[in-house]
């Protein structure tokens, strides 16, 4: 048994944080997200050139064809830069689908601009989890009518994947006649989402598989969530232990104070294990384990809460400085926000994860 | 706990003559570390070993000493320096429970039940060869012990174990009339159990990959005690909040669950979170070995006379 990344995998963790060390200098994130355009076109550029935007894409389609794995390994080192860029839905969320579900003439056309960065694709699927505010997509004779709410990556998207009220996905371009897009405004400035508004608009519907590819599409994105958090809260966890060791009160480094001392070590404490976690879903995803699902609730879940407790004690490590916009640490904790929430809330999820285990009572 | 500790620190003849028995479950070991005046500050143990005729000669007292009953042999840290600073002046001595002049005492917890025993040393003679390490190198050794306790505190299977058992409680425990698990919040926190459960099986399986592959197990391993120890605590916990005013019962009482298995491991997993290193002192090792982060300075205290000196050379200063 080898439980952790390969050598590769280490290689690709390394390459992908030194080139956004290099273009990502938390300055730019606040250009980016003070400024009208969110996403940073300099660092998504400087990752198509890695392969980044093709490492989901399959090979015969100018991609990497690589696994989820891979993506969590790249999604963690995005989070350490609160890196402005799509990635989640356009980078491996739309490939998985397409590749899945789409037809040949769908897969030929778009997946090699995804690879090459060209095209950005949003996926909006959060109906097949919640329905917020009566939203919802349904298809009738190939024509989509309602309101898809939460589409990720959305500002400069080329098309839309979205899921109808019977969980099948369609293929919406974005200048499809009768489509409104509204964007949504979030606490976290580095990710964009918005809403879909359908008025009979006709969409290339995806294979009709049950509902089986927003099902993957929903664990691979809670892995990916998950790995993002992971690598919010690691930056989190160093800035909280670099200020601390920097930072005199009472006439001594505050970091040598158990009270914070502690609040250190219950974040690396609850961080560490969350790790392998995430790394077990992947995997459990990329070998479609009857585990996948599961696996992936649970990454998602415990995720949420961990981070949600790392964002908080961090910010609170930094004392007032924390809570200030020149430091920017707020970038990290409002990216651990999102990652939060969307596509379920722990609760959801743990419900989600209950249900499917049998442990809820058949009605 | 101890294998691994001789096979790292022992010689070769303690080798051969203790790994195999103890491995067969010939030999049952107990360990004479914690004294009364010595828990977090185990290096300011007392028990103290003379050397007299060529052996040692042991006085003192240890507590919390498990399996002390059971045992046929006992590794004891001893302070064999006196003179020594604290952590220079203790020795890791291993012996046999026979030796006359040990008298061992239960010790009753908050269980009820005698898990643990107070041991006492009454000029105990040792052979002076039944020492690992050197003289005064005691505390080197007892943290090699005391890092494979902490990975054996935390082992993620029995975790994984209870929780399986807590699952079927609380599908079996009647509510009214449904069951405990019906219950949306408790599910819920069975569930939020089960993630963290999960968390730490694949924590153990990196650091085992770890290890196999030579590396050092870092974070991942330094987490474990305090982590496994917190959440065997609270699946127990949610046990007993499943079971309402039936999670109470104990002492064989008439409707008990189980034998009273919940109440006592709510229990005695406190217990454990106490023992083998503090929760807090788990953190101060976190933090200092795993984030390398300041120690708490130590206090300055001058010795009386110093302070009187010190008082009379600022009031001469004052009146120059």
């Amino acid at each position: 048994m080898d439980f952790g990344l390969s050598q590769d995998q280490q290689m690709l963790r390394d390459t992908v944080a030194r080139c956004l060390a290099d273009t990502c200098p938390l300055d730019h994130v606040r250009e980016c997200a003070e400024g009208e355009a969110s996403y940073s076109e300099k660092v998504q550029s400087a990752l198509s050139e890695l392969g980044i935007t093709g490492m989901m894409v399959p090979e015969q389609h100018g991609g990497l064809g690589m696994t989820l794995l891979d993506a969590a390994v790249v999604a963690e080192q995005l989070a350490y830069a609160v890196a402005p860029v799509p990635f989640l839905a356009s980078h491996v969320l739309a490939p998985i689908a397409l590749a899945q579900a789409g037809n040949e003439q769908q897969q030929a056309e778009w997946l090699p601009q995804i690879a090459s960065g060209k095209a950005q694709i949003a996926v909006a699927i959060a109906e097949t989890i919640e329905v917020r505010d009566g939203a919802g997509v349904s298809c009738n004779g190939g024509k989509l009518n309602g309101t898809a709410l939460f589409a990720l990556d959305f500002t400069g998207a080329e098309a839309f994947l979205v899921a109808d009220t019977a969980g099948r996905m369609h293929f919406v371009p974005a200048d499809a006649p009768g489509l409104e897009k509204i964007p949504l405004t979030t606490t976290d400035r580095t990710r964009s989402v918005g809403e879909m508004r359908f008025e009979t608009v006709a969409a290339e519907p995806l294979a009709n598989d049950g509902g089986a590819t927003a099902a993957r599409l929903r664990d691979a994105g809670r892995v990916i969530l998950a790995a993002d958090s992971l690598g919010a809260g690691q930056a989190m966890i160093e800035k909280a232990v670099d200020y601390a060791g920097q930072r005199e009160q009472f006439g001594r480094i505050i970091g040598s104070f158990q009270a914070v001392k502690h609040m250190c070590a219950e974040m690396a404490a609850r961080h560490e294990p969350c790790r392998s976690l995430i790394w077990y879903a992947a995997h459990a995803f990329d070998a479609a384990s009857d585990e996948a699902t599961l696996a992936a609730c649970h990454a998602k879940s415990h995720t949420g809460e961990v981070y949600r407790f790392v964002a908080r004690t961090s910010t609170e490590v930094h004392g007032g400085m924390g809570f200030t916009d020149l430091l920017g640490l707020h970038y990290w904790f409002k990216r651990i926000g999102f990652d939060r929430q969307v596509l379920g809330g722990p609760e959801a999820v743990r419900a989600e994860a209950a249900a499917r285990q049998g442990w809820t009572r058949a009605a | 706990m101890l294998v691994p500790t001789l096979l790292e620190l022992g010689t070769e003849a303690q080798k051969r003559q203790w790994v195999e028995p103890t491995l067969k479950g010939e030999v049952v070991w107990c360990q004479g570390y914690s004294e009364p005046g010595a828990g977090s500050d185990l290096a300011s143990l007392k028990t103290s070993a003379r050397i007299e005729n060529g052996e040692f000669v042991i006085n003192g007292q240890k507590i919390w000493t498990s399996t002390a009953k059971q045992a046929d042999m006992i590794f004891c840290l001893v302070r064999t320096e006196p003179d020594a600073p604290k952590h220079g002046g203790i020795s890791y001595l291993i012996f046999s429970m026979d030796t006359p002049g040990i008298e061992v005492r239960p010790l009753k917890t908050m269980t009820g039940h005698a898990e643990f025993n107070e041991t006492f040393f009454t000029d105990v003679r040792v052979p002076m060869d039944q020492i690992v390490g050197q003289r005064g190198q005691g505390w080197f050794v007892a943290n090699a012990t005391l890092g494979h306790e902490r990975g054996m505190l935390g082992d993620p299977d029995a975790l994984e174990n209870r929780f399986q058992a807590l699952v079927k409680l609380m599908q079996k425990e009647r509510v009214g009339q449904g069951r405990a698990i019906d219950n949306a919040v408790l599910r819920d926190r069975l569930a939020a159990l089960q993630a963290e459960v999960a968390a730490m099986k694949y924590n153990g399986m990196r650091i085992l990959s770890d290890n196999l592959k030579g590396e050092p197990g870092g974070m991942a391993k330094l987490i474990v005690k305090l982590q496994s120890c917190e959440l065997a605590h609270q699946i127990s916990a949610l046990a007993i909040d499943a079971m309402g005013e039936i999670g109470i019962l104990y002492h064989g009482s008439n409707r008990e669950r189980e034998g009273g298995a919940w109440q006592w491991n709510y229990m005695f997993q406190l217990g454990l979170i106490i023992g083998g290193g503090t929760a807090q002192i788990q953190k101060n090792i976190i933090a200092e070995r795993g984030l390398d982060m300041p120690r708490e300075p130590k206090l300055a205290k001058p010795a009386p006379a110093e302070q009187g000196a010190a008082v009379a050379a600022r009031q001469k200063q004052g009146a120059a």
